[in-house]
């Protein structure tokens, strides 16, 4: 046999190799072997809905490659570390097929059956339609490989064993793909998928019960991420100025509206991610969330409150003129370089308690690196804990008409101890 | 009147308790290390230590100051006797313009101090609220780079030899 008729074997039998362990759709697959089953249109789709439902924020770990998991996500049962869900042999998810993923998708079970922790928000995923969902894995399916092993979950007992977990599904979970409101128009109907489905806005602004699910009763009433408290989002909203769509939409897309904030915390990648989506489908949320803004919930009465005064002052507007006014303060408003909401229209200012005001003055606000965005510096290790304790109930009354807020000091020590602060 | 403890000494002020920081440095002191950049807390050059932490003096009153210490990059080193931070900032030639050196010097000063040996990322991050306009970023984190390496040597000359 000459040189060039083995090589021309060995091509066959690689070739064939090649196909039979295509073949087999659970075999690992290379990527490059992989690719061609999805065309680039589907790969496309699903790059816009990934983006809308923020996949990125939890499957990838600061600093890390995007999708290889790893993030711990604090619940209030323990740790949970996102998993890998890029295209890798051995740690990612390539042996799983559009079925094992529509299933993790729609029924909350990971690809041998078990129940999947609710950290990933199948409750909302469950009312996206299978083409989406399809789309979304040829997107996930052409990601590079990263081989990254992910750690254990750290939960208590009994929420470490997962069959415990049918239980909750049967109490909270409501299976189903979304079914349109005909009563609504086109864009409402758009804006509610998103919202409710892939966009799983109800997972930070919809408080939670003693066993982690939803009050779907004050669907999207307002909720925490991460030591910030996720604004409401129905007609409890704390907004001193209410919304218009326009607004909504910038703020969605851009991050900054001039009269309400900055999308700070765990809505900075929200935003992020939604500069990347279509402007029609932005405008459909925005239009959507008017109509929340709009719902009216019963919820438990609030412990009465005592209304601020003009008390707050002394040390907390010396500290005020010192640190904040040459930016925040009316009569410097002209400087150039400087581009401030008015403190009285901020939601931070204005919500229900002090943590997200708490970390944008001790953390600042800055855009990621290698991004233009809003720049605040931040006040940890200038001022003491008593210090910031003062200014921000100075802020607080000062420029808000809210009640006082009656428990800055024990949110600060809180959101001071916190390890996965930015 | 208000007390201040400033490279371990106590400075006597007699100015507005709002006033910031570095103007009573400047003003009243004479120390001009820290520079005034923006006056917003927003480039870093007028950056001091306080309680071992980088501080913008341009947007800390000196009514927050009450019994804490206070550092600037007088309290480093002089021209015969340089800290390891200065001299790493001139053996890499790190300075253009210079405006923005002694901020950039006390921020690093301040990461040294908790951490010394940061891995690259840890010096960009920390290094991250401080801006130099001629462009020298490359050097100064090389200077932030060789200091720790310096640092780091000088004190295992300092520990006696392993047995």
């Amino acid at each position: 046999m000459n040189t060039r008729s083995s090589l021309l074997g060995l091509a066959v039998a690689a070739a064939v190799a090649a196909i039979l362990s295509d073949a087999r759709w659970d075999a690992p697959a290379d990527a490059a072997t992989r690719e061609p089953m999805f065309d680039r249109q589907t790969v496309a789709k699903g790059a816009q809905l990934a983006a809308i439902g923020n996949c990125a924020a939890c499957h990838t770990q600061p600093g890390g490659k995007p999708y290889a998991g790893g993030r711990p996500l604090k619940t209030m049962f323990g740790t949970i570390y996102s998993t890998n869900i890029t295209p890798d042999v051995e740690t990612g998810i390539v042996a799983w097929s559009q079925g094992d993923f529509l299933r993790a998708m729609h029924d909350g079970t990971d690809r041998a059956g078990r129940n999947l922790y609710p950290a990933f928000p199948y409750d909302h995923f469950t009312r996206v339609t299978d083409d989406d969902v399809n789309a979304i894995y040829a997107f996930v399916m052409t990601r590079d490989p990263v081989h990254a092993v992910v750690p254990p979950n750290r939960l208590t007992f009994p929420m470490n064993l997962r069959p415990l977990l049918s239980a909750w599904k049967m109490l909270f979970f409501d299976r189903g793909v979304y079914r349109p409101d005909p009563t609504h128009g086109a864009q409402w109907n758009r804006g509610a998928y998103l919202v409710d489905g892939l966009g799983h806005c109800g997972a930070c602004h919809t408080p939670r019960n003693s066993l982690g699910a939803e009050e779907k009763r004050q669907d999207l009433g307002g909720g925490e991420a991460e030591g910030w408290h996720a604004t409401a989002l129905d007609a409890s909203s704390p907004t001193p100025l209410p919304w218009t769509a326009e607004q909504m939409f910038k703020y969605l897309r851009q991050g900054w509206d001039d009269s309400h904030g900055t999308a700070a915390g765990p809505m900075k990648p929200v935003s992020h991610d939604l500069s990347e989506v279509n402007e029609e489908d932005v405008r459909a949320i925005a239009a959507y969330l008017m109509w929340t803004m709009k719902q009216r919930h019963l919820r438990p009465a609030s412990p009465a409150e005592t209304l601020g005064g003009a008390a707050q002052t002394g040390e907390g507007a010396v500290i005020f003129e010192g640190a904040c006014a040459s930016c925040h303060g009316g009569s410097s408003a002209s400087t150039p370089s400087t581009h401030t909401v008015p403190l009285g229209l901020t939601t931070s200012l204005n919500a229900p308690d002090p943590r997200n005001a708490i970390h944008i003055v001790l953390e600042g606000i800055w855009p990621e690196s290698g991004e233009s965005g809003a720049w605040m510096p931040g006040f940890e290790g200038a001022l003491s804990a008593d210090q910031l304790a003062t200014l921000l109930a100075y802020l607080r009354a000062h420029f808000t008409s809210q009640p006082t807020w009656s428990d800055i000091a024990s949110h600060l020590r809180e959101t001071m101890q916190r390890k996965d602060r930015q | 009147m208000i007390d201040l403890d400033i490279n371990d000494r106590t400075q006597r002020i007699d100015a507005d308790p709002n006033t910031p920081l570095l103007y009573v440095l400047r003003d009243h002191l004479g120390m001009n290390g820290a520079k005034f950049g923006c006056g917003l807390g927003q480039c870093g050059a007028c950056t001091v230590m306080i309680d071992g932490e980088a501080v913008f003096s341009c947007v800390t009153p000196i009514s927050v100051l009450k019994g804490r210490k206070i550092k600037t990059v007088e309290g480093l080193g002089t021209t015969s006797k340089l800290s390891v931070l200065q001299g790493a900032f001139i053996d890499e030639q790190a300075a253009q313009c210079g405006y923005c050196i002694a901020g950039m010097i006390m921020r690093a000063q301040a990461l040294l101090e908790k951490n010394p040996a940061p891995s690259d990322a840890e010096i960009r991050r920390h290094m991250m609220p401080n801006l130099c306009r001629c462009g020298t970023h490359m050097r100064i984190l090389r200077a932030v780079r060789r200091a720790a390496q310096n640092m780091r040597a000088a004190r295992a000359q300092a520990l006696p030899e392993k047995v």
